[in-house]
């Protein structure tokens, strides 16, 4: 009975502070997070409703800016280069990823090597690859002047400084940039599958090909679905790789969301216009990503 | 009978030898053209930077140097010491570094803790609370850069390494976090049970049970959120200028300002400057490094 | 003075009710096991024992005292999980005593604990040695070694030994028996292993969907089971069920099963009340143990039923027969010839019959 006799703490405050430990070490990132990405949200959300220029202005202003918005040609631009460039970046990646880890899943000899060597862009900034692919593909010095030199006399290849075609130039850096990682996901989720039921597939008289496309890629849908989340989400938010390849150019022909609203905002100073921009892209986040969460949320209490 | 089947046999095994040993050199062909795709601009990025501008010129992005001439690397990281507008990056790398050991020890530390409390100290609703950080990995920053840089202003720490610190530690936090909730939701909570029944508390569990069995997952941690800082550009150039910068904006500035010529060798070894941080560390830990990017995406 | 008492304990998890009014108490020195299929409570029921989950309702006394409030360490006891749950950064020698240093206990005695505790268990060579690099015995044998230390009033055990394979599990099954047999200290084993729980405990609680079904002695929770759940779960294979009716006539009871028009004189069992007996649905239960190819004793009731099926297990068999659309099964030794589909002569002992009400499931 005496081993009960414990200390009785008169601290009350002691008890309860013990008691809540968890709930108080805890505070510190909900409350962070509470501010700086709920808060902040939320004021970018009332200035995108008001008239504000320079400095922010709290009067609300009705959906004036979301008006001028769509009526910019600029604005215009961006949305449609950023459906160009997200289908085509999907696409490309995917497909590359998938083709890479299908290959190197055949018990390939340095698939190690290959996988490195696959994967390194990833570790690079977009401002490191812009600048690298910026001089590759300048017409003067680079690829063009590569084939030039190897007898295609005639060969032009002036993308980047095209205003119909530099777009694509985005889009060839952030597939090499990307496609590794699509490759990683894939290959993670074809060596979780469970060697029986390739070996059941094998005995019923399934060549490779069709054990691939009937039953190992279906299976592979939740991969599928994070890639594209994943991807939609970079291309959403790309921004360095356009200011190191072209700056938006030539002229504004490859401006983006991204770009458009930090010019906007920073540039020009048309803050309540830059709000505007900003909420299109966070509505444009989370119609992605809420479907998302909330199937990975149910996925996990399945469990 | 039995003859016409064996010979029947033979003849498939035949077959399906040569259409094997045709797949196998289709696959190595395939595998070997993607990564000479992906080592493409490396390689160009090297070879450039140790040429000088007159071979730049005559020769084609592939050509080998005549010798190995480090000189464009000299004066990509200590500049030429004259003119105005000498830019090099020598005291940007340092900006760089300055910003990042901080921000990356506080986000892993508050994100271990956020991970330890969400799994071992269950509480009522802690599910939204851990939605509630993971929210943060994927919204779009330019969502809360305007407010960000009034409050950077505010707080007197707008163009400064701090703010640079700041900002990196708050949204690294969703990350930190699920990396570690992940990794804790695999530990077996017993541990914590046994330890409760041994006496010891919250912290001594924490600091005594389970961060000594957490080397994997610090490293994971660590190395994702070093190569996200400082591969940062958003942030860095809308929250610095001038001599705050961080590497990457230093090096787009460089590249953007080249005043008379374009000196393609100075401009390649200062993007190899800038990225080789990040390389070193994904070539020494790339097992690490992957298990990060796809435990990022994939989550559980 | 009871070591352990719980008072009308329930705990719900959301809207799940987990544990339903739960009454138990435990004299010094018994080992009490609390048995059950999964989910039946068991385990969070050992947990709110061992204060490492909260009760929304009742109390939890250790020696008089109620400690529903009191912290973990403080109550007193040691615990052994099924995983071992041994700290992987730690060696065998500070798993060990890990405790003792919480508990600012002197250099002296903890090694004198940490030395009689790993001879008497046979780890004293092992003490620098990390848990991975341990066999399942061993992990388990520094599991218990760690909660010995203590020296606490009560040991937890939570499922200890179901990580371990066949052979070990019934090794150290004898080993903590005779641990208990020279501490003499009290113990609340958890399992779900019906020969663990028989071999092991001098109280069995058998539970199911959060409520305590039967708290006995095996004996009593072999023979005389309290309801069907337990007669079900208790013996291998479980104990038949026959549906029928009981018929009174004067002083003659008599059991008849559905379809059938035999009837089975009850006479020598012991109902819990006599009252309205005739026509009441029951379910007339027999261990397939006791039923016999020969007659053994004068009141054994002879009856011919069809041999269906016959498994044999090496040392026995276990035969199916037909009684009237209903399954009976019967355990024989293995040396007996049988003959399926064939009419055969079994023997029933009537003294070992339990009978329950075929609405409430519990005995009469």
């Amino acid at each position: 009975m005496a081993f009960f006799l414990i200390k009785k703490k008169v601290l009350t405050m002691f008890k309860w502070l013990e008691k809540n430990l968890p709930k108080i070490v805890m505070a510190p990132a909900v409350g962070l997070i509470g501010w700086f990405v709920y808060g902040f949200v939320l004021w970018t959300l009332y200035i995108s409703f008001t008239n504000s220029k320079i400095l922010p202005k709290y009067e609300l202003w009705g959906f004036g800016q979301y008006e001028k918005l769509w009526a910019s040609r600029k604005w215009l631009i961006s949305v449609d280069n950023l459906l160009i460039f997200t289908a085509l970046f999907l696409v490309f990646c995917i497909v590359i990823g998938i083709i890479l880890a299908i290959f190197l899943d055949q018990k390939i000899r340095s698939e190690g090597l290959l996988r490195t060597i696959y994967l390194y862009p990833m570790a690079l900034s977009f401002i490191v690859t812009g600048t690298a692919w910026k001089w590759i593909l300048n017409p003067t010095l680079g690829i063009q002047k590569l084939f030039i030199d190897w007898g295609f006399e005639n060969f032009t290849f002036d993308w980047l400084v095209n205003r119909e075609m530099a777009i694509y130039t985005i889009v060839i850096a952030g597939v090499w940039q990307s496609a590794g990682f699509v490759m990683a996901l894939f290959l993670a989720g074809l060596r979780s599958v469970e060697d029986e039921i390739v070996k059941a597939a094998k005995i019923d008289g399934a060549g490779i090909f069709t054990v691939y496309w009937k039953i190992l890629l279906p299976m592979m849908r939740p991969v599928f679905f994070t890639s594209f989340v994943i991807l939609v989400h970079i291309s959403i938010k790309s921004y360095d790789l356009i200011v190191a390849l072209t700056q938006g150019g030539p002229g504004i022909s490859t401006t983006m969301p991204a770009l458009y609203m930090t010019q906007t905002a920073f540039h020009k100073s048309q803050v309540g216009l830059s709000a505007a921009s900003a909420m299109m892209m966070f509505m444009a986040v989370a119609a992605v990503i809420i479907p998302y969460l909330y199937s990975e949320l149910r996925r996990e209490n399945a469990r | 009978m039995q003859d016409s089947l064996q010979s029947s046999y033979r003849q498939l095994e035949q077959k399906s030898k040569y259409t094997n040993i045709f797949l196998r050199w289709f696959l190595y062909l395939v595998l070997i053209l993607f990564a000479s795709y992906f080592i493409f601009p490396l390689y160009v990025m090297i070879v450039t930077s140790l040429k000088t501008m007159e071979e730049i010129r005559q020769g084609t992005l592939l050509t080998w140097p005549s010798s190995l001439n480090f000189d464009s690397w000299a004066v990509a990281w200590g500049g030429r010491g004259y003119g105005a507008g000498d830019t090099f990056l020598k005291p940007y790398f340092w900006n760089s570094i300055k910003m990042v050991v901080p921000a990356v020890f506080f986000s892993t530390f508050i994100g271990a803790m956020a991970g330890y409390v969400l799994t071992k100290w269950r509480f009522k609703g802690d599910k939204w609370v851990f939605l509630f950080l993971l929210f943060g990995c994927f919204i779009p920053y330019q969502a809360i850069l305007l407010p960000m840089a009034r409050t950077l202003g505010v707080l007197g720490i707008s163009n400064s390494v701090i703010g640079l610190v700041l900002v990196h530690t708050v949204y690294g936090i969703p990350f930190t976090t699920l990396f570690f909730r992940n990794f804790y939701v695999s530990v077996p909570t017993e541990l914590v049970k046994a330890a409760r029944i041994d006496g010891a508390g919250f912290f001594k569990i924490f600091f005594k049970i389970l961060l000594p069995i957490s080397a994997p997952i610090i490293v994971v941690t660590v190395i994702w959120q070093f190569t996200q800082i400082w591969n940062d550009f958003l942030f860095g150039s809308t929250f610095s200028f001038g001599e705050a910068a961080p590497i990457q904006v230093a090096l787009n500035n460089m590249v953007l300002s080249s005043t008379s010529v374009k000196e393609y060798n100075v401009d390649m070894a200062s993007a190899i400057i800038a990225g080789i941080p990040t390389l070193i560390v994904y070539v020494l830990a790339g097992k690490y490094f992957i298990r990060g990017l796809t435990s990022g995406a994939v989550k559980g | 003075m009871k070591t352990l008492k719980i008072e009308d304990l329930s705990k719900n998890f959301g809207s799940t009710e987990v544990l339903k009014k739960i009454n138990l108490e435990i004299d010094e020195g018994n080992f009490l096991v609390l048995l059950g299929p999964s989910g039946c409570g068991k385990s969070t029921l050992l947990n709110i024992i061992a204060g490492l989950e909260t009760i929304n309702e009742g109390n939890v006394f250790i020696d008089d005292y109620n400690v529903s409030k009191v912290e973990p360490k403080d109550r007193n006891i040691a615990m052994v999980f099924q995983s071992y749950a041994l700290y992987p950064s730690m060696n065998v020698k500070e798993n060990m005593i890990f405790g003792l240093k919480q508990a600012k206990t002197s250099k002296d005695k903890i090694k004198e604990q940490l030395e009689k505790v790993s001879k008497f268990l046979q780890v004293d060579q092992l003490l620098e040695r990390k848990p991975s690099q341990l066999s399942g015995g061993q992990r388990q044998r520094v599991a218990i070694g760690r909660a010995l230390v203590r020296e606490p009033r009560i040991f937890l055990f939570d499922e200890p030994l179901s990580n371990l394979d066949a052979k070990l599990r019934v090794e150290m099954r004898r080993e903590i028996k005779k641990l208990h047999q020279q501490l003499k200290t009290t113990v609340v084993y958890v399992t779900h292993d019906q020969t663990e729980a028989m071999s092991l405990g001098t109280k069995i609680a058998i539970m199911n969907h959060g409520v305590i079904q039967q708290n006995d002695t095996p004996e009593n929770i072999y023979n005389k089971p309290n309801n069907t759940f337990v007669a079900d779960f208790i013996g291998s294979p479980s104990m038949n069920l026959i549906k029928g009716k009981l018929k009174q006539s004067s002083n003659i009871i008599s059991f008849v099963a559905e379809g059938s028009n035999l009837e089975i004189p009850i006479d020598n069992y012991n109902f819990k009340a006599n009252d309205n007996l005739n026509n009441k649905e029951v379910f007339f239960g027999i261990r397939p143990e006791h039923i016999f190819f020969k007659k053994l004793n004068d009141n054994d009731l002879e009856i011919t039923l069809r041999a269906d099926l016959s498994e044999y297990i090496g040392h026995e068999q276990i035969m199916t027969f037909d009684y009237d659309n209903q399954e009976i099964l019967a355990k024989f030794p293995s040396t007996i010839k049988t003959e399926l589909s064939k009419e055969t002569k079994l023997y029933f002992d009537l003294t070992q019959v339990s009978l329950f009400d075929a609405k409430t499931e519990e005995r009469i």
